[in-house]
């Protein structure tokens, strides 16, 4: 079976600048990888190139075994699905959370939706637990309701591949500890899981190995890490949900410098 | 029965037949009738291209199509007089229809490459177009004045061939609208998502700007081209203030588009006035009424996330 992610050499240029210099990343079938860094780090236009946003500048992105090229052409994009980093959901006209969730089902080579669209994406609004607002117009949700709606939008097509752009920046403590239950349940279906992140918070059980990007570089790839330094002191500010998440992992485990590379 | 309540009930009768009268002879006035096809289908097809143009935060686009479709007028009749045809104008509708769609082409690229800012693009679009049309239409022998049918629109003039030709794009733009609606939606609301999945991203914004294109020329004879974005654009800004869903916006709109089209053009049928004028004032009108009911009506007092759960634990646990 080929990798799910195969990508060698890859550049991304922005503009003037190349923001993603030289990386090789593999997914096999069934992973869950963390991509960490900070701001600025090319984590977002990694994956926004992988999914065919961003043009590749050099190097070579095969996915399923198949050869991303600019035209999208080849690409077994039903397999794949996409969170985008975003705050809001709202175009300039009203749409409800079902018809935005139901464009999810639309892909190259399928430009109508099927005649179950409808089932499918109250099912994949029910995963995310918004089935009761499938009718509400995205304007009137939450931010984070929002971001739920893209991530029903990128499981309605029942995806063996997901990329998550930061998908809880800005999502309240329960709304994250539901989405990292939804994606726990599709780990354990062996859906294989590319999540950019801050910090591992919530997802920290799920993850099984963390790259970490610096200037467009991978420095790390391997088991995850545990925060960096003066992140991880007990009156450190920011508030780390996965300190209670039912389930989860205990906080003093990620302190302990047992994993990896200290930094 | 009194004398009075006699009177009143022959004076409603009188008027009952004025009115029915009044309807008959609109309806049998072929000059009538070729301007209401030609009202209800610009009124149907306008907002189904004006929904995505709002939906992608191009509200301005069919302005910038619009001038630029009189510099092809000035162009077609420029041709037609060289080409010494009679009458002069027949080929500026053609014309109008060539530099639209490659007005509408040129901005989806220029926009798409990013390079420039399209805000730009779209303004010099606007001074060229009309400083063109001006120009060509000097050059052909005509005025500026010549311009005035197609700036505010002319819909008496409209001839059983622009019918034709009228219908047939009409029926055009709602296959393409409609018939590719949920694509078109999912490049509208998400243009990266749905790059992200694979989607013909540039064909399906180009179908949208080539309906935008054919839009502006159907809709040109009814009310001009400095008036045809108002009528994509107002029924959807009404539309979207009472519905909730991009489908229903879309239908509401479109009988909107309608309604304020035959009401303008029926209007006009009894005082002269401009029928564009007329039904874009009167769609503002409707948009005023509903904006102003919906602000009445509603006032969100309540919680508008009720099941939201608390994410800030108010009470410190003592230790």
């Amino acid at each position: 079976m080929p990798d799910v992610i195969r990508a060698a050499d890859v550049r991304v240029r922005l503009g003037q600048s190349l923001v993603v210099r030289g990386v090789d990343l593999t997914l096999s079938d069934g992973e869950a990888v963390a991509v960490m860094g900070a701001n600025g780090s090319g984590k977002s236009t990694l994956v926004r190139a992988l999914v065919g946003i961003l043009p590749i500048e050099s190097g070579t992105v095969d996915i399923f075994g198949a050869r991303l090229v600019p035209s999208g052409r080849g690409l077994p994009w039903h397999r794949t699905g996409y969170v985008p980093q975003r705050v809001s959901a709202a175009g300039g006209v009203p749409a409800t959370a079902l018809e935005v969730v139901t464009s999810g089902l639309l892909y190259r080579g399928r430009l109508r939706p099927p005649r179950n669209a409808h089932a499918l994406a109250l099912d994949a609004l029910d995963e995310v637990g918004l089935a009761g607002r499938a009718g509400s117009s995205v304007r009137a949700l939450s931010g984070g309701q929002q971001q739920r709606v893209l991530i029903a939008r990128a499981l309605v097509r029942r995806p063996d591949l997901l990329l998550l752009d930061e998908p809880v920046a800005g999502v309240d403590r329960p709304s994250q500890v539901a989405f990292a239950r939804t994606l726990a349940a599709l780990v354990e279906r062996r859906v294989t899981v590319l999540i950019v992140l801050h910090e591992l918070g919530t997802f920290a059980p799920l993850i099984g190995r963390t790259v970490v990007l610096r200037h467009g570089v991978v420095v790390h790839d391997g088991p995850p890490l545990p925060p960096a330094r003066g992140h991880d002191a007990p009156d450190h500010v920011h508030l780390h949900p996965y300190v209670d998440v039912p389930g989860g992992r205990d906080v003093r485990a990620l302190t302990e410098p047992n994993l990896g590379s200290q930094q | 029965m009194t004398p009075d309540a006699g009177t009143s009930a022959t004076a409603a009768g009188t008027a009952w037949t004025a009115v029915r009268d009044a309807v008959a002879g609109l309806l049998s006035d072929p000059l009538m009738q070729r301007a209401l096809v030609a009202a209800v289908l610009v009124g149907l097809v306008a907002p189904v291209v004006g929904t995505y143009l709002v939906q992608r935060r191009l509200s301005l686009l069919g302005d910038g199509i619009g001038h630029v479709a009189l510099t092809g007028v000035a162009l077609g009749w420029l041709v037609g007089s060289a080409a010494g045809l009679v009458p002069r104008d027949t080929l500026a509708i053609p014309g109008a229809v060539v530099a639209a769609l490659l007005g509408a082409i040129l901005i989806e690229v220029v926009s798409e490459r990013g390079g420039t800012n399209g805000d730009v693009v779209l303004a010099l679009l606007f001074y060229g177009g009309i400083a063109g049309g001006v120009l060509l239409i000097g050059l052909a022998g005509g005025s500026s004045a010549t311009l005035t049918a197609y700036l505010f629109g002319s819909i008496s003039t409209v001839s059983t061939g622009d019918i034709a030709l009228t219908v047939a794009l009409g029926v055009l733009i709602l296959a393409v609208g409609i018939g590719l609606r949920a694509a078109l939606f999912t490049v509208s609301q998400d243009a990266e998502f749905a790059r992200a999945s694979g989607l013909p991203v540039r064909a399906l914004n180009i179908a949208v700007a080539v309906v935008a294109a054919l839009t502006v020329t159907v809709a040109m004879r009814v009310v001009g081209v400095l008036l045809v974005s108002a009528l994509m654009i107002v029924p959807v800004a009404i539309a979207q203030i009472v519905t909730t869903s991009f489908r229903r916006t879309m239908s509401t709109a479109m009988a909107i588009g309608v309604g304020v089209c035959v009401t303008g053009l029926v209007i006009t049928y009894w005082h002269n006035v401009s029928p564009g004028a007329t039904i874009v004032v009167i769609a503002i009108a409707v948009y005023a009424v509903v904006a102003l009911a919906a602000g009445l009506r509603r006032r969100p007092e309540g919680d508008p996330h009720p099941d939201q759960a608390d994410d800030v634990d108010l009470v410190t646990e003592a230790t």
